[in-house]
């Protein structure tokens, strides 16, 4: 094969591929949208900022070091492009657009490891657009990279194990966190416990982090349904409902979310077969146990196929490499093989433990009230998206999208596209499934069309 | 238990040419029933770029556009809905005098249908339009040429055809079609329907050629697919849509504030779906930012491309069958039916009915590839359009 592989994106699962990859003599591009490597979970700060890794990290601190180190020791054996946004693909050809240099290049690739990763999935709230209200993944960012607060009294609104470790990260920088406000029960968590047991390393930090948030007198409340982010300017409050009655708190700032959700935009260019996966609430590109999708020589590692956490990417990323370079005929331990798929078909019983801890708010289309901005971008609100059911008969997220401009925007439904099919699943009286999904058009995010005038004829 | 039923007309194809005949059928009180595989209208009737311009077709066509022209102007009545439909002007760009000099020909010919057309040049047309770049020298302005959104419009024939009293059955694919001497039958296992009907319209657009050489009309359709983008809105600059002599490329600035933008080709994914060709980008970004320096800042949110029915003069197959009594072929409108599908839709309803119509439609012939030897398609079919 006269074209390298490529690997795009440099979290755990793109680091352990190429990691793999160069283990065995061949030598990968590994494309990251990011500054550094290590993804969203293990992203590293500026240079310039000493901050230690305990304190970015937590518990997670070994492991990011880990990761950090196999990345730096890989760094020369790898065709490493940092700060590049893989906006489209044609064939065997990424188009990729570096931020520094504000070129858009064209890049060939013999096999293709997709491992893009997650963003926050959105649930909208009213006052959710307001300023100071920032997603979980968001406000991380903020701290880590930033190295700042998204405020100084700060409420955590949403579910999810983030919902805790934000939380928690939060308070030992030392902001003031007001509340954790959790739209699951502590009831499902008790329910959820025999299943997560299996992996019961990381059900105990998630279990310390609780109980050190509530040492350190930050009110945790359970089975809440946020009703509104109030404020004028900014955030100055939030309002739930406790089961019986509202409740307000005020504060300066918000993060909210409920889990991850994947980027799937490239695999969806690629023409990635996809399904829908009852577990994450989702439509996923479909993979076979050793990563492969059901495009020749391209794989799928990471939270972008399906959320499993970060120790998982690590895994598929170097199952999927294993599978990359026995398709181009290099030989490969098999039985380490054999080992990382068990260690990955093990982690699905753990995964659905957490899918009770944390459920999926399923009543939340159902309450949410008819002027709430669904889509931010277009500015289309729960009542539009009813409306247009009503008139049209639409029963279809690509159809919606077409008479309402919902997901039309700048995020091409990247953060509205759950909230959109929960309202036109609830209003058609449809399982989400039913409702189909977005479907991808480059560029996967938007591209400043001077630059391509600027890059034309460039090649890597 | 499969559902059967008998009426004056069924139409195949649920775009903008079938829905619009559906319509216009049920005005005139036929029972209609319409079959359409997917959605009405998600497909080029759906996805197209939007321009309504009766500027720069062929000749032969502009008794149908003037017909259209008509009926995009009673469109709220007809539909409940605008549709966006607004007649903003039509542009066409010259980029030199030999471009000029060929609208100036345009306008001559055209001269009999009264499309109104003006030729601004020079400082009269930086007074007018500030805001096109130095690249365009002048060019021929339509006024009341315009542009609307198909993701509304088409469906909007569609819903209206439904309020009217047709039977519309959407994800109704066709299986299998016949004749039995007096009747057309036509199966959708999917749906579980059979309908019968004398008179059988083949609107089914770039998937219209296997039903047509069933019934002895076998004709050169080819599908092509065109490239299109929209920017992030824009405070408004532009009040024009635009094309340019020669091809190239075509845009038009929405209410939102997006500039829709469309030229080179697209490439096909499977039977119904295609993507825009990597090269069609680049061609865009340069042109359209040459054309309109506003758009230098501008960011492309998304890209998209569509299945059209295509033969080789670039004119539609419009008419009845020369084999099949009762059969009528409406498709192929080499993607640049937008404007006229009402119009067709029309003519369609007045052959179903009558037998003939009003507006000239001999160069739409389908058998007018039995008289020319057969030519091979150019190389690049959606390349020239203009939209």
């Amino acid at each position: 094969m006269t074209n390298a592989p490529v690997i795009v994106g440099a979290g755990p699962a793109g680091v352990r591929a190429a990691e793999a990859l160069v283990a065995h003599g061949v030598r990968p591009m590994l494309i990251d949208e990011a500054a550094r490597a290590g993804g969203q979970i293990y992203r590293r700060q500026p240079p310039q900022f000493g901050r230690s890794s305990r304190t970015l990290y937590g518990f997670e601190a070994g492991r990011a070091a880990a990761l950090h180190q196999s990345f730096d020791a890989l760094r020369a054996h790898v065709d490493y492009r940092p700060d590049s946004l893989v906006w489209n693909v044609q064939g065997d050809q990424l188009d990729v657009l570096h931020g520094p240099s504000q070129r858009t290049q064209r890049v060939a690739f013999s096999q293709l490891i997709v491992a893009t990763g997650a963003t926050d999935r959105v649930l909208p709230v009213p006052g959710w657009t307001l300023p100071g209200v920032y997603t979980l993944g968001g406000a991380q960012v903020a701290l880590k990279f930033q190295g700042c607060a998204i405020g100084q009294r700060v409420v955590f609104m949403g579910t999810g194990p983030l919902l805790y470790l934000v939380a928690y990260q939060y308070a030992k920088a030392g902001a003031r966190v007001v509340a954790v406000l959790d739209t699951a029960r502590f009831a499902d968590q008790v329910a959820a416990l025999p299943a997560m047991s299996t992996q019961p390393a990381v059900l105990l930090k998630g279990m310390y982090y609780v109980g050190w948030l509530r040492a350190h007198g930050v009110a945790i409340q359970g089975g809440v349904r946020p009703v509104r982010v109030s404020g004028d300017e900014r955030v100055s409050g939030v309002a739930w409902h406790d089961g019986t009655r509202e409740r307000t708190l005020d504060c300066d700032a918000v993060g909210f979310g409920y889990a991850l959700r994947s980027e799937t935009q490239l695999a969806d260019l690629l023409g990635c077969r996809f399904a829908y996966a009852p577990a994450h609430r989702a439509h996923l590109p479909e993979h076979d146990a050793a990563r492969r999708s059901s495009v020749p020589d391209v794989y799928l590692a990471g939270d972008g196929a399906g959320i499993m956490g970060a120790d998982a990417a690590e895994w598929a990323g170097e199952r999927a490499a294993l599978a990359l370079l026995a398709d181009r005929g290099v030989a490969v331990d098999a039985s380490r093989a054999q080992a990382l798929e068990h260690k990955l078909a093990r982690l699905t019983g753990f995964r659905s433990g957490l899918d009770r801890a944390f459920p999926f708010p399923e009543d939340w289309a159902g309450h949410a009230p008819d002027e709430l901005v669904i889509c931010r971008c277009e500015n289309v609100t729960a009542g539009t998206l009813r409306q247009t059911v009503r008139e049209s008969g639409a029963d279809e997220m690509n159809r919606l999208k077409a008479l309402c401009r919902v997901g039309m925007g700048r995020c091409q439904g990247r953060m509205c596209g759950v909230a959109a099919a929960e309202v036109l699943a609830h209003c058609t009286g449809q399982p989400v499934q039913n409702v189909g999904r977005l479907r991808g058009q480059a560029p996967i995010k938007p591209i400043p069309m001077q630059l391509i005038v600027a890059s034309e004829g460039a090649t890597p | 238990m499969t559902q059967r039923i008998d009426c004056d007309v069924a139409i195949v194809g649920g775009g903008i040419v079938g829905a619009s005949a559906a319509l216009a059928l049920r005005r005139m009180g036929q029972q209609v029933v319409l079959l359409e595989r997917d959605l009405c209208g998600s497909r080029s009737s759906g996805v197209n770029f939007g321009g309504v311009r009766r500027q720069g077709r062929p000749l032969s066509q502009l008794p149908l556009a003037q017909r259209a022209h008509r009926i995009w102007g009673e469109l709220p009545a007809l539909l409940g809905t605008d549709g966006e439909y607004v007649r903003s002007g039509h542009f066409k760009i010259a980029r030199s005098e030999a471009d000029l000099a060929a609208l100036e020909r345009y306008r001559e010919l055209s001269r009999d249908f009264d499309l109104g057309l003006d030729m601004i040049t020079g400082a009269a047309l930086r007074a007018r339009a500030g805001w096109l770049g130095a690249k365009a020298l002048g060019g021929s302005f339509c006024p009341e040429d315009g542009q609307a959104n198909p993701r509304l419009v088409s469906p909007a024939f569609a819903r209206a055809a439904e309020r009217a009293g047709a039977q519309v059955f959407e994800r109704t694919p066709l299986d299998e079609a016949e004749h039995d001497g007096q009747r057309f039958l036509l199966r959708s296992t999917a749906a579980a329907l059979e309908v019968r009907a004398p008179v059988l319209l083949n609107c089914a657009g770039a998937w219209a050629g296997p039903l047509a050489a069933q019934f002895g009309d076998a004709v050169p359709l080819r599908s092509g697919h065109p490239a299109m983008a929209v920017t992030e809105p824009l405070p408004a600059f532009m009040d024009w849509s635009l094309g340019v002599e020669g091809g190239g490329i075509y845009c038009r600035q929405v209410a939102r504030g997006n500039v829709v933008m469309g030229g080179g080709a697209g490439y096909e994914i499977d039977e119904v779906r295609a993507r825009v060709e990597r090269g069609a980008i680049d061609g865009w970004c340069r042109q359209a930012i040459e054309l309109l320096p506003a758009l230098r800042h501008a960011h492309i949110l998304r890209t998209w491309s569509g299945t059209e029915g295509y033969l080789p003069d670039r004119q539609p197959v419009l008419g009845p069958s020369r084999s099949m009594p009762g059969l009528f072929h409406g498709f192929g409108f080499a993607g640049a039916g937008f404007q006229i599908g009402p119009a067709a839709g029309e003519v369609l309803a007045e052959l179903a009915c009558h037998g003939r119509t009003v507006t000239p439609i001999d160069a739409f012939a389908a058998d007018r590839f039995d008289r020319a030897a057969a030519s091979p398609p150019p190389a690049s079919l959606a390349t020239s359009v203009t939209h």
